[in-house]
């Protein structure tokens, strides 16, 4: 029939006329779209946006999830490889079944990036503002690609002739292949920030003063060694893991057939490991405590021993001489602290590696008038200026925080934001953070069962002779495949249940990535919406009144 | 479809999946989704019904290229939806009586045969509208194989009228007319009830299945499925009931998912009375999971608890569970 | 075409001139032969198209038209006595959602006791469901009147019952002539449905109406009954000039308009009151009659028209409304309000009791006399009744009362069964 034909009364009804009865008025409570922070993202050391850049990364755009990272860290493809990745260790999935891989996700995310030439945006606008970077680690490397990002003009000057710092003279390139860490810092030079090599600074305020940078940030690292009294001959070859560490990136240092690292710390391992690179036939490490003791991590503890290293736990070295050290045996007390047994060993070595820590140089701290240092670190305010005014620092010379590239990255993003804020003669405010999304909150029947992706690692005999790196990256359906077991915790995916499960169809789908939002002329405040969202992106509120 | 990523995060788990093809997403994910059953309507908070019914309804309608007539029973859905003045439907409807159902169905079906259009018709109503007072002209539609797609919402009462018992109320559930006292301490008695997904396999008609709103994904493919067939079809789903269940409004899902993943309702689909397959238990749990969020089941608790009543409504758990082959994935319909 | 025929075929080519699209069938004694012959001719393709559905019950073959006429299709069905209350839930349905389905009574008592035999006690039952009811006399009558049905249905969109009364004419052989398709769809206009099941334009048809609007439209259906009374003279005459026959209409006097004595009843047992009337006309008496054919709506104001001379009147009614007497009486009672007539009910011919010229003329003689009571009941076997009651009176467990009288009668019970 082509006209709308008479209808008979009351019984017979116009379609769809209920829109005027609002529900809405039955409510005595109302589901409202929250955003929790994720636990990935609040233990990431660098601020980064984990769950937002995963997010994309499970549609297949790399480049925007390679974006979002680089919002927070211009180094994902170093950061894929070193970072000991807090964020796996709180990730709710764990709880499932596995963490999601999210360190290898994002070195997979840096890798393309290389691969396809994504580059960092130039500043749209310069603020004619300049800042002076001392060091070119990665806390100096990050404060100098958000400075300029905000569209300050950045001088980094490094003492050493290759940027990088630690990045490059502290970790073996079996962990951090050099042409990923070139690549890098290019990537941000290349949004014109001036590196000068080579270029040793003593006096930063009279160099700031000469060249009128309006502010500067200290990122010079922690690259003294500790020494620790060891009696020992004068044929006794003793040295110390920066120093080893260092020589390896420009010789091969001679550390003879047998060689003992002191010292229960990653540095620790990496010298062990690269005695066997180096072609040491014995590489033993000793410590003072038991192995799970040991601040080195895990992971690299168990690579180190799959590779050959021996460990040597409860030993402290009484004496050094030569082709051979004396060690006593230790034994814990009560309170879980080492104490001598009088029991002594004698080990062959041809020489002994000291792996008991670092100490920040302070030539350049010394000629800062009124500097609040603690032992030999710099102390930072919340938003890391020191206590002179201008004058920020971060990375492993500041007190108060765990030495990895990680922190560094973090304490050079932090400080920028705070250099920018105090510019423009502003105190920098953090945004508050949201409420934590606790596994609790979640409703993980909805995600799929995966376990986590294995890395594929360098054959044994390899790993032994060579610097080659020895984990591999994430092909890109296994990248994909990782990415896709992040629960998103606390952030709506867009997964469509809140929309779909809503009895009173009172949940408006706005589109691809702009997510929902509440009709509350219909929704009844059942909370059905809130109990299935897999995420835990909706919570109940009771209604005023 | 061939494609090398096989993980979807969340798979089908939820109602959408951004991950996949358009073509692959569910109805209810789409912003064009008929919502057949629109907003304004009077049904409870957090009602199944209401909810199995879009669900339903709008598949059958992307089915059916919105070429659709519904005929529905009396019980809460008619009541909710089309109290005069307003009507929630956004297809031609109708309700006659409340057992008369498929019958009318079949008389809009016959009605389209002889004007010679393409309009597909769809039957709904209650379990009380259809294992009990419509199950006369059910079996008759059924056995002439008449061209309608009947769909059951199983809350398991005569929830309209207040909670009285059906012949689809399960044991032990408490019912204004099985209350757990006297003669009957356990509330309605084990051993009656019927499965009308079976009878009308009995029928040998070209399609049965159960379905669930915890699943909507399944309920969907099924209803699809169905809309693909001509002549009598059956789908019986199950709708928790919030009030009649005594059960928090947002645990309906949760409540259907339990149904399903302790065996208590099984998921399965037949085709000329031969089961095809089966939605096979995911993460397989104690009825008790089920039974203690309903106050209709509060009495199995209370002291001293009801081990034996329980243990009997796990039996009925797991003979499902054998029956219908539950716990293997293989053969699993979806 | 004239043909001798059996009023259930007369009445299955009329229903198939109508050009039926959904007939749903289930079989009950006495109306099987319509829809029987009317399954035949759906096969053979003679009403088509056409879709004809063998149902498991009444209630289902009233539900099916219900739906098949909500979408659109011209619907019908016939029933008789158990099978049209079985299906009454339905019946007040089909009405209220104001489809316009015409089905066939096959008049027939109601049981228990069970009984397959003509009286009207079924499709008065149904007196106040909405549908018009018209009643036939003759099988040319009935024939016709189903094609006055679909016009006056679809125009109004109101059911209508067309009333025909069991085995008297449902199994009778006469001569009725039955129309050419021409004259019938010169007549009848193809349905042009007042709502529809569409899914261009969906409309929600049964919606749950309150105490807000329920009166209204209970008042528009009793509305549409009022309009009808002046739509049923107009489609006879209509009829009449199409078909060049009187068949139809609201009443139809015969020899009443100077009686003294009218005679009110409704079906075919007019045929044998008149048979009578003008047996008694010739012997001097001062006698008429007066069918009914539109029983609902009530035509209260030509029956009054037309008794409103007479000195006295009885109804006779093959129905009984246990308690009180009379139902058509009570209408026409109600017709008569006023006028301080007697009107004497006259229950005859239940569960097929033959009604008899000579039991009429008895009882005309009676009422001509003025010895006629209030209530009546014609041919009761009085004695049966007594010995009956005083078996009851006896004692507390004295039977069955069917089977008592079958003794009584010298019937042998297990026939019946």
């Amino acid at each position: 029939m082509s006209t709308q034909i008479e209808k008979p009364f009351a019984i017979t009804l116009d379609r769809n006329t209920s829109l005027a009865n609002h529900t809405g008025s039955w409510r005595s409570k109302r589901p409202v779209y929250v955003d929790r922070l994720p636990p990935c993202n609040a233990t990431c050391p660098a601020g980064e946006n984990i769950q937002n850049w995963l997010f994309h990364a499970e549609s297949g755009n790399y480049e925007a999830a390679w974006r979002s990272l680089t919002e927070n860290n211009p180094l994902p493809a170093i950061m894929g490889r070193v970072c000991y990745h807090p964020c796996e260790g709180a990730c709710n999935r764990g709880q499932l079944d596995a963490a999601v891989g999210i360190n290898a996700v994002e070195r997979f995310l840096g890798d393309e990036a290389l691969k396809q030439g994504w580059a960092f945006a130039k500043p749209a606008v310069e603020s004619g503002k300049r800042v002076l970077v001392v060091g070119s680690g990665p806390a100096g490397l990050s404060a100098a690609y958000h400075l300029r990002r905000m569209g300050h003009g950045v001088t980094i000057v490094e003492a050493e002739t290759a940027a990088g710092g630690m990045m490059r003279y502290g970790i073996p390139r079996y962990r951090l292949p050099r042409q990923v860490l070139d690549a890098e810092v290019q990537r941000i030079v290349d949004m014109g920030v001036e590196l000068r090599l080579d270029t040793r600074v003593d006096d930063v305020l009279a160099m700031q003063a000469a060249e009128g940078f309006d502010a500067v940030f200290l990122g010079i690292g922690a690259g003294i060694a500790k020494r620790a009294y060891i009696p020992a001959g004068d044929a006794s070859h003793i040295t110390d893991a920066v120093s080893v560490l260092h020589e390896v990136e420009d010789s091969q240092p001679l550390l003879g057939r047998k060689v003992v690292i002191y010292g229960g710390g990653n540095t620790a391992i990496d010298v062990a490991r690269t005695a066997k690179r180096l072609g040491a036939e014995e590489s033993i490490i000793v410590y003072r405590r038991t192995r799970d003791k040991m601040p080195a991590h895990d992971f690299e503890v168990k690579e180190a021993l799959e590779e050959g290293v021996k460990l040597k736990w409860l030993s402290t070295i009484t004496e050094a001489g030569e082709g051979n050290i004396t060690i006593e045996k230790m034994a814990l007390d009560a309170k879980g602290f080492p104490q001598p047994t009088g029991e002594f060993e004698t080990l062959p070595a041809d020489s002994v590696v000291l792996a008991l820590g670092q100490n920040v140089e302070q030539t350049l701290l010394e000629h800062i008038p009124n500097l609040t240092m603690k032992w030999d670190s710099v102390q930072t305010d919340a938003v890391m200026m020191t206590s002179h005014d201008g004058v920020f620092a971060g990375g492993d010379m500041v007190a108060g925080s765990e030495r990895t590239v990680t922190v560094a990255v973090g304490h050079g993003k932090k400080a920028a934001r705070a250099i920018d804020a105090w510019l423009r003669g502003e105190l920098y405010q953090p945004a508050p953070k949201h409420e934590p999304a606790t596994f609790e909150r979640l409703n993980t029947w909805y995600y799929a069962d995966a376990e986590k992706t294995v890395r594929p690692v360098l054959d044994i005999i390899r790993r032994q002779s060579t610097f080659d790196e020895v984990v591999g990256g994430l092909d890109e359906s296994n990248a994909l495949f990782e990415a896709r077991r992040c629960l998103s915790c606390g952030n709506c995916f867009e997964c469509d249940n809140c929309y779909g499960v809503c009895p009173d169809s009172a949940v408006i789908k706005l589109g691809a990535g702009k997510r929902f939002a509440f009709n509350y002329d219909y929704c009844k405040g059942c909370g059905l919406c809130a109990e299935e969202c897999p995420c835990g992106a909706i919570v109940v509120e009771l209604e005023d009144k | 479809m061939e494609t090398t990523i096989k993980f979807y995060q969340t798979d089908t788990f939820t109602v959408g999946n951004r991950l996949l093809s358009e073509a692959e997403r569910s109805v209810q994910a789409g912003m064009q989704r008929t919502n057949a059953l629109n907003s304004g309507h009077r049904a409870c908070q957090g009602c199944g019904e209401a909810l199995g019914a879009r669900f339903a309804v709008d598949a059958a309608m992307r089915a059916a290229g919105n070429d659709l007539i519904a005929c529905n029973a009396t019980g809460c859905l008619e009541v909710f939806s089309t109290p005069y003045p307003e009507s929630s439907w956004q297809l031609p409807w109708i309700h006659s009586l409340f057992g008369n159902t498929a019958a009318v169905a079949t008389g809009v079906a016959a009605a389209q045969r002889v004007k010679g259009t393409k309009t597909r018709v769809l039957a709904q109503g209650g379990d009380g509208g259809t294992t009990d007072i419509g199950f006369g002209c059910l079996s008759g539609m059924f056995e002439r194989n008449d061209d309608v797609l009947y769909i059951c919402y199983d809350n398991e009462a005569y929830m309209n009228t207040g909670v009285q018992r059906s012949s689809a109320t399960p044991p032990a559930a408490r019912t204004a007319t099985t209350v757990p006292v006297g003669q009957h301490p356990n509330g309605n008695v084990f051993g009656k009830g019927k499965s009308v997904p079976l009878i009308a396999m009995a029928h040998e008609i070209p399609y049965v299945a159960t379905a669930s709103v915890a699943d909507l994904r399944d309920l969907e493919a099924k209803v699809t499925k169905a809309m693909s067939i001509h002549g009598a079809r059956y789908i019986h789903i199950h709708v928790p009931c919030p009030l009649g269940w005594g059960a928090d409004p947002a645990h309906t899902i949760k409540l259907a998912r339990l149904a399903i993943e302790s065996g208590l309702f099984p998921v399965f689909e037949a085709e000329h009375g031969e089961i095809t397959g089966h939605r096979a238990i995911r993460e397989q749990v104690p009825v008790e999971d089920y039974l203690k969020l309903q106050k209709r089941f509060a009495h199995l608790f209370r002291n001293p608890k009801q081990v034996e009543v329980i243990a009997q409504l796990q039996a009925i758990a797991d003979r499902n569970i054998r029956r219908f082959k539950l716990l293997e994935k293989r053969g699993a319909a979806v | 075409m004239l043909k001798q025929i059996e009023g259930s075929q007369a009445i299955a080519e009329a229903i198939g001139l109508c050009r039926p699209e959904v007939i749903c069938a289930y079989p009950i004694t006495p109306q099987t032969h319509i829809v029987e012959g009317l399954g035949q001719m759906v096969d053979r393709g003679e009403i088509s198209p056409c879709e004809f559905i063998n149902v498991e019950s009444e209630f289902a073959a009233l539900s099916v038209a219900i739906g098949a006429s909500a979408a659109g299709a011209r619907s019908y069905t016939a029933t008789a006595s158990q099978g049209l209350l079985f299906m009454a839930e339905a019946v007040y349905n089909a009405s209220g959602l104001g489809l316009p389905i015409v089905m066939t009574i096959g008049n027939r008592a109601i049981g228990a006791p069970i009984n397959i035999w003509n009286d009207h006690q079924d499709s008065l039952s149904m007196r106040d469901s909405g549908w018009i009811q018209l009643y036939a006399e003759t099988n040319q009558e009935a024939a016709d009147l189903h094609i006055q049905a679909f016009r006056l249905a679809e125009e109004l969109s109101v059911p209508v019952m067309v009333c025909v009364d069991g085995f008297i004419l449902t199994h009778a052989y006469e001569r009725v002539d039955i129309p050419a398709q021409e004259q019938v769809d010169a007549y009848l206009p193809p349905f042009e449905p007042r709502q529809l099941l569409d899914p261009i334009h969906p409309v929600t048809i049964g919606a749950m109406v309150g105490p807000e609007a329920f009166m209204e439209v209970r008042y528009l259906a009793h509305y549409k009954q009022m309009q009808a009374l002046g739509l049923i003279p107009e489609l006879a005459e209509a009829f009449q000039e199409q078909f060049g026959r009187d068949s139809g209409g609201l009443i139809k006097p015969y020899r009443s308009e100077d009686a003294d004595t009218i005679v009110v009843a409704l079906g075919s047992v007019n045929g044998t009151i008149k048979d009578v009337v003008d047996e008694l006309r010739e012997a001097g008496m001062s006698i008429g009659s007066l069918a009914i054919c539109t029983y609902r709506p009530f035509p209260h104001k030509a029956v009054r028209n037309a008794l409103e001379h007479a000195k006295r009147i009885v109804v006779v009614e093959k129905s009984l409304a246990l308690g009180i007497g009379g139902i058509v009486a009570t209408d026409v009672q109600m017709a008569v309000a006023g006028l301080h007539k007697p009107v004497h009910t006259v229950v005859a011919g239940l569960g097929g009791r033959p009604i008899t010229r000579d039991s009429l003329r008895k009882l005309f003689h009676r009422a001509d006399a003025g010895h006629l009571e209030r209530l009546e009941f014609l041919d009761l076997k009085h004695d049966v009744v007594h010995e009956e009651i005083a078996r009851m009176e006896a004692g507390r467990r004295s039977g069955p009362i069917a089977e008592n009288i079958l003794h009584s009668v010298g019937t042998v019970a297990s026939q019946i069964r």
